[in-house]
């Protein structure tokens, strides 16, 4: 099938797309146009304007200072997949790049598309959630800034008004004596997560854990911090038996589920993900107890 | 709604101006206004790889970009793999390594293995390295063996 | 006589310089440059697009269709139901039925539906316009008012009493009735020493070809000629049906195909679009060109449904069967377009290389409210073969037999051959199996896969953490139907030596084949002979790619063909050089006298000479032009075999499924090109694994597909399938001159066996019993779950 008629815009500045975003009925912004040009192909998505935002060569930057990454909304997954400084000073998120879609997609698609897009199996979500990752939004009365999880606010629906963009997103550094993982388990590689987990762990210099962070994907429309369980493993030392525990606990989560996985199956892989990742996390943070 | 678009981009080293539709992906601008349908067109929901084509060096897939958004862009396709009627290395490989049949796929194989080796930089590459980038091509007729060969043959261990 | 390809003797065969040889394909060099024309690339600048407005319920009634603002649309050139087509058909069905015997009523579909629809997808409108986006514009425009009717989904649901109707025009839903039956099946369960009951749930999807579907037609007003280019396995038979829809005659249609981007099964069966673009365009009175998008391909496609099998086995103590009884009921979608095919073949392959002293097997077809099935890759064998296997691998274990013994006990051997079974198929005849070594290849298989030392691996994996386990199965497939293929070769005062053929090219190498064939009989290099396939204009007579059949068929067809034009050439020289034929020999396309090189006419310098000469004689008074052919006629169907072993591993944490390795080895007689057979088996095995572990067409409970894009409906990709190693037997068939059987399907048949014999071995501690296709991880999970939270049964290891 083909897209339906649409008008095309091509902003050159932020202001320029917000400007345009506000004054335009049924807008969508095309990021990388890899979720979006499919639901167009297929006649789900049938917006009356397009605001290109590929010709904003700001929003595609990755910048670095000591606290952490700014991250352009439009850079591509691709350009993350390939930065040293990425890798360097997040690596949870070189870890969890690698797995969104094929090369052919990550060269196009791009951070901001797939945070803004809100796949329930998509990565890049769960990565924001565990890192915490605050997001600066354009709108017409200028810049705000956003944690991660008061923008994911429903099934593949972000708390951005119609006329604002989301410009970059903050990723902190990762810490002296952290480590982190992100796991996810699919029927072929490159498909989206049946589940996913992204973890951080930090220790102390005695190996125990000073904060943890455990965010999956899978589990509902949007990511979900495991609050209870990541405190509850704050003083332990990471041992089998602890992650084992925090496994089991992951696996209480309520769940949606359809008939392919279901509910407790969903739960069952979180489970399993949890336990393993939050080994690996603990591995990566230099945990020198036999795990 | 005809949304027109005066765009200039270079396709296979050369350079091309034509007025768009907003609508008209980059594919079926490739396929049915330029007339070169070597690219093909398999699923137009970014899924099956036969439309890969390289933008700016980089595969994309054409179904999923708009051609008004190749404004300014170079691209290359499968028309401009073979150089003065010889084949390219890599299309030689597959054939010598049967890595194509019905040959639908095989245009976006092509693009995809282009990628590959100048992404490598000289690297060997491993089986699972190989089978991993062509993961985002799907074929019905090979089983893949006959590609992955290919590949291995010109930058696997054993053939630096 | 079974030999491996390292056992011939080259010597003593010297003729054979093409055939077994892997000539480099004639077809590689045009497709690798993106210069081959698939049906949307041929230049028709004049044409206009069609798109179709298509059945969104499983099941109504049409009580109206407003086209007025679709037709009022710029662009739009015509808006079409049936009642607007309907002037210029025969009659209101495509006769589309096969002579099956065990059809209780034929379901001819439409080429527009007429006031019911049947299955989500159905068409209903044909939208024409000056392109495919403004088509798609107007076809939404359409206003469709069907009032929504009861859906039958579930096979088994349908055919329970009182089930509602799938169609109104047929008297249930019961379509077909039939069995296979022979031996003493009563007497082989009272008598048993052992008996498994089992039912399974087994899937398959469709073919899914790369390139969809697609259709050309080109109306000649003037001439009275209809041209359709149709990206279609059997051309001919879309010209019958064209011809017989349309009123006209033969010498008015043509059908032919433009390079096709893989069939599978999908393109053999003539589907409603493909009368109805023609008919569109005589209409119109301008060519009209379809394209299927993917969208449509799972809707509007043909594919195999849900096979249901209730089966018992009756075993001796020893592990020998004595008897198989049972129940088939297989999903047959909303129309019949291909007779009984899938379930019988399922039935009949379920004997497989195994002697099977008694069998019955009562077999139902329901009428369902999904897109009709037909034969896709392997074509309802997989599903027969995936039966007997898990029958032994049960029995092995309740027996306490190793899978591969209890296999060999049951094994037919050489010494039977041909060997009989009393089961009669389509054509009337029996069931022979004419050639082949079973126990060798399952030996040979045993011993490249290292099935002696297997359990050491196992353990030590085990040990390691890892579950891996080894998949074992064999399988036989009927290949080179009949009744016929048609082959012709001549050479023109050019020189150039052109074959044709009613075979059809789906990118199987059919070309290459052909040109190796007749090159070998000419001594010709393949690359200089040019094939033309797939065209009723060239060939009058042809059938075309379905049941593994083309090697077989077209291959000992152009075989005689070239036999014969050598005669002939060999005649005419031995008239322009006055000398006898038997002193001559052809060589390097040079009929020379024998141990004379260079004494001799060339084929061009032959055919100059037969073209004749205004006023002059032809030589020898042959008949004029250098040109032969023939049809080959098959004397029975032609059993290719083979053994597979995988080895998977499973994570049960998960229920993923990993195959490490992957073992074939194949018996398809003499092989023409083994680089092409290897290519075969290659796909075959990888749709196989498809089947098994990844694709599924699946539906809600009202009928809609869920899977229609192939981010849900998952093929293969390259990095979750195995490198599979293939080693070759040898037996070539009695049945033909050139001793070759098909090999297009065979790898797809024992695939979902193997790999669900080495999912049960590699948890063969908790005793998993897999009865459904495909395998889910969350089923498998569901599955090790159950079973760990059950008490351990007496039997089962610690």
């Amino acid at each position: 099938m083909k897209a339906p008629a649409f008008k095309y815009h091509a902003p050159r500045s932020v202001a320029e797309a917000v400007a345009l975003m506000g004054s335009l009925d049924n807008a969508r912004v095309l990021a990388g146009g890899q979720s979006l040009m499919p639901m167009m192909n297929l006649r789900v998505a049938a917006p009356d304007h397009l605001v290109d935002l590929g010709r904003i060569a700001e929003l595609a930057r990755i910048e670095a200072d000591d606290e952490g990454l700014w991250i352009g909304a439009m850079t591509s997954q691709r350009a993350v997949e390939r930065s040293d400084v990425v890798a360097q000073a997040c690596p949870l998120l070189a870890e969890a790049i690698a797995h969104v879609g094929h090369q052919q997609t990550r060269n196009r698609g791009t951070v901001g598309g797939s945070l803004c897009h809100l796949d329930p199996g998509a990565e890049l979500p769960v990565v924001a959630s565990a890192l915490d990752a605050e997001l600066e939004i354009a709108g017409p009365g200028g810049l705000r800034r956003l944690k991660f999880h008061d923008f994911a606010a429903d099934y593949l629906t972000s708390t951005l008004a119609a006329d604002e963009i989301l410009v970059r997103l903050r990723a902190p550094r990762q810490a002296a004596r952290e480590g982190s993982a992100f796991l996810e388990f699919n029927r072929r590689p490159a498909d989206f997560a049946i589940v996913s987990v992204a973890t951080r762990l930090r220790l102390d210099g005695a190996g125990a854990i000073v904060s943890a962070a455990i965010a999956v994907g899978g589990a509902s429309f949007k990511p979900l911090r495991l609050g209870e369980i990541e405190a509850a493993l704050v003083g332990k030392a990471p041992d089998e038996a602890t992650l084992a525990q925090a496994g089991e606990a992951a696996a209480a989560t309520p769940c949606d589920g359809d008939e392919l996985y279901p509910a407790d199956y969903r739960q069952d892989l979180l489970g399993t993900l949890v336990r393993r990742a939050l080994t690996r996390a603990a591995l990566r943070a230099g945990a020198q107890t036999h795990v | 709604m005809f949304d027109a678009h005066d765009i200039t981009l270079t396709v296979n080293g050369a350079e091309v101006r034509a007025r768009v539709d907003a609508r008209s992906n980059l594919a079926d601008f490739l396929r049915h206004h330029l007339r070169l349908t070597g690219t093909h067109v398999g699923c137009e929901h970014g899924v099956c790889g036969a439309c890969t084509v390289l933008v700016d060096g980089a595969s994309a897939r054409s179904c999923l970009m708009l051609a008004v958004q190749a404004d300014g862009r170079r691209i290359e396709t499968i028309e401009g793999v073979a150089r003065d009627g010889e084949l390219h290395p890599i299309q030689a490989a597959l054939s010598r390594h049967h890595g194509l049949q019905c040959g639908y796929c095989t245009p976006g194989v092509v693009m995809t293995l282009i990628e590959l080796e100048r992404d490598r930089q000289g690297r060997v590459l491993g089986e699972d390295e190989i089978r991993a980038a062509l993961s985002g091509n799907l074929c019905r007729c090979t089983g893949y063996q006959g590609m992955v060969d290919a590949a291995l043959e010109l930058w696997g261990a054993n053939t630096e | 006589m079974t030999q491996t390809p390292d056992d011939r003797n080259p010597a003593a065969e010297p003729h054979l310089r093409w055939i077994g040889r892997n000539a480099p394909r004639v077809e590689d060099g045009v497709l690798l440059r993106g210069g081959a024309i698939f049906l949307d690339d041929i230049d028709a600048p004049d044409a206009l697009e069609a798109t179709f407005v298509r059945s969104p319920v499983a099941h109504g009634l049409i009580r109206a269709i407003d086209m007025s603002a679709a037709r009022a649309l710029p662009g739009v050139h015509g808006v079409y139901a049936f009642a607007d087509l309907r002037a210029i058909l025969t009659g209101d069905r495509i006769p589309l039925a096969l002579p099956a015997g065990g059809l209780r009523f034929d379901v001819d579909p439409p080429c527009l539906a007429i006031d019911e629809v049947c299955y989500v997808g159905e068409p209903v409108v044909l939208v024409a316009a000056t392109s495919r986006r403004i088509a798609e514009d107007a076809a939404a425009l359409v206003v469709l008012d069907i009032e929504p009717l009861p859906a039958v989904v579930d096979p088994a649901e349908g055919l329970a009493e009182g089930a509602p109707k799938a169609r109104l025009d047929t008297p249930d839903n019961l379509v077909a009735h039939t069995k296979v039956d022979y031996g003493d099946v009563e007497g082989a369960f009272a008598g048993a020493a052992h008996v498994i009951e089992a039912e399974f749930r087994l899937n398959k999807g469709g073919g899914h070809p790369m390139e969809p579907r697609g259709v050309l037609a080109r109306y000649d007003a003037m001439e009275e000629r209809l041209t359709v280019w149709n990206s279609t396995q059997m051309p001919h038979r879309a010209k019958a049906m064209l011809v017989a829809s349309l009123g006209l005659s033969e010498h008015q249609v043509r059908v032919a195909t433009p390079e096709v981007g893989g069939g599978f099964g999908t393109k053999a069966v003539f589907h409603p679009e493909e009368l109805a673009i023609p008919a569109a365009a005589m209409l119109l009175r301008r060519p009209l060109k379809w394209v299927e998008d993917r969208f449509e391909s799972f809707t509007a496609s043909i594919g195999e449904r849900d096979q249901i099998w209730t089966v018992a086995a009756a075993f001796e103590a020893d592990g020998r069967l004595r008897g198989i009884r049972g129940r088939l009921r297989y999903d047959h979608g909303a129309a019949t377009p291909y007779g009984i095919a899938l379930p019988f073949n399922a039935a009949t392959n379920l004997i497989g290389p195994y002697v099977l002293p008694a069998y019955r097997v009562l077999i139902d077809l329901c009428m369902t409210n999904k897109t009709p099935a037909a034969p896709t890759r392997g074509a309802g064998r997989p599903q027969g073969t995936f039966v007997m296997e898990r029958l032994l691998d049960r029995a092995a274990l309740d027996l306490h037999i190793a899978r591969d013994e209890i296999r060999r006990r049951n094994m037919i051997t050489p010494a039977q051959m041909p060997y009989t079974i009393p089961v009669k198929q389509r054509d009337g005849s029996m069931m022979v199996y004419d050639s082949g070594d079973y126990p060798e290849c399952q030996r040979r298989a045993l011993e490249a896969a290292g099935w002696d030392d297997f359990p050491e691996r196992q353990a030590q994996a085990r040990r390691e953490g890892r579950r891996i386990g080894l998949g074992l199965a064999n399988y036989v497939e009927a290949t080179g139907r009949g009744p016929f293929e048609s082959v012709g070769i001549s050479i023109g005062p050019s020189g150039k030596v052109v074959v044709t053929s009613g075979a059809t090219a789906q990118g199987q190498g059919v070309k290459t084949m052909l040109a190796q064939v007749v090159g070998d009989v000419l001594g010709l290099e393949p690359a200089s002979i040019h094939v033309i396939v797939g065209d009723t204009s060239a060939t009058a007579a042809g059938l075309g790619a379905y049941a593994s059949r083309q090697a077989v068929t077209a291959g000992n067809a152009a075989h005689a063909a070239a036999t014969l034009l050598v005669k002939k050439a060999r005649e005419a020289t031995a008239a322009l050089l006055e000398t006898s034929v038997d002193d001559l020999e052809i060589h390097n396309g040079v009929i020379q006298v024998k141990g004379v090189p260079g004494h001799g006419r060339s084929l061009t310098q032959i055919a100059r000479a037969l073209a004749g000469t205004p006023g002059f004689a032809l030589p020898g008074n042959l008949a004029p032009g250098l040109s032969a052919s023939n049809d080959f006629m098959t004397s029975g169907l032609s059993y290719t075999n083979g053994c597979h072993l995988a080895e998977v591993e499973v994570d049960p944490d998960t229920g993923g499924v990993k195959l490490n390795r992957y073992v074939v080895v194949h018996d398809c007689g003499r092989m023409i090109n083994p680089m092409m057979v290897e290519g075969q088996i290659l796909g075959g095995v990888v749709h196989g694994i498809g089947m098994t572990l990844f694709e599924w067409m699946r539906y809600d409970s009202e009928g809609q597909p869920l899977t229609v894009t192939f981010a849900d409906y998952l093929l293969p990709t390259s990095d979750v399938v195995p490198r599979i190693e293939i080693h070759h037997l040898e037996s070539p068939t009695p049945l033909n001159p050139l001793g070759v059987k098909g090999a297009a399907e065979s790898g797809t048949i024992g695939a979902p066996a193997t790999i669900v014999s080495g999912v049960e071995d590699a948890l063969r501690d908790l005793d998993i019993r897999i009865d459904k296709l495909p395998i889910t991880p969350a089923e498998l999970r569901r599955l090790i779950r159950a079973a760990r939270a059950a008490p351990p049964s007496p039997g089962s290891a610690p």
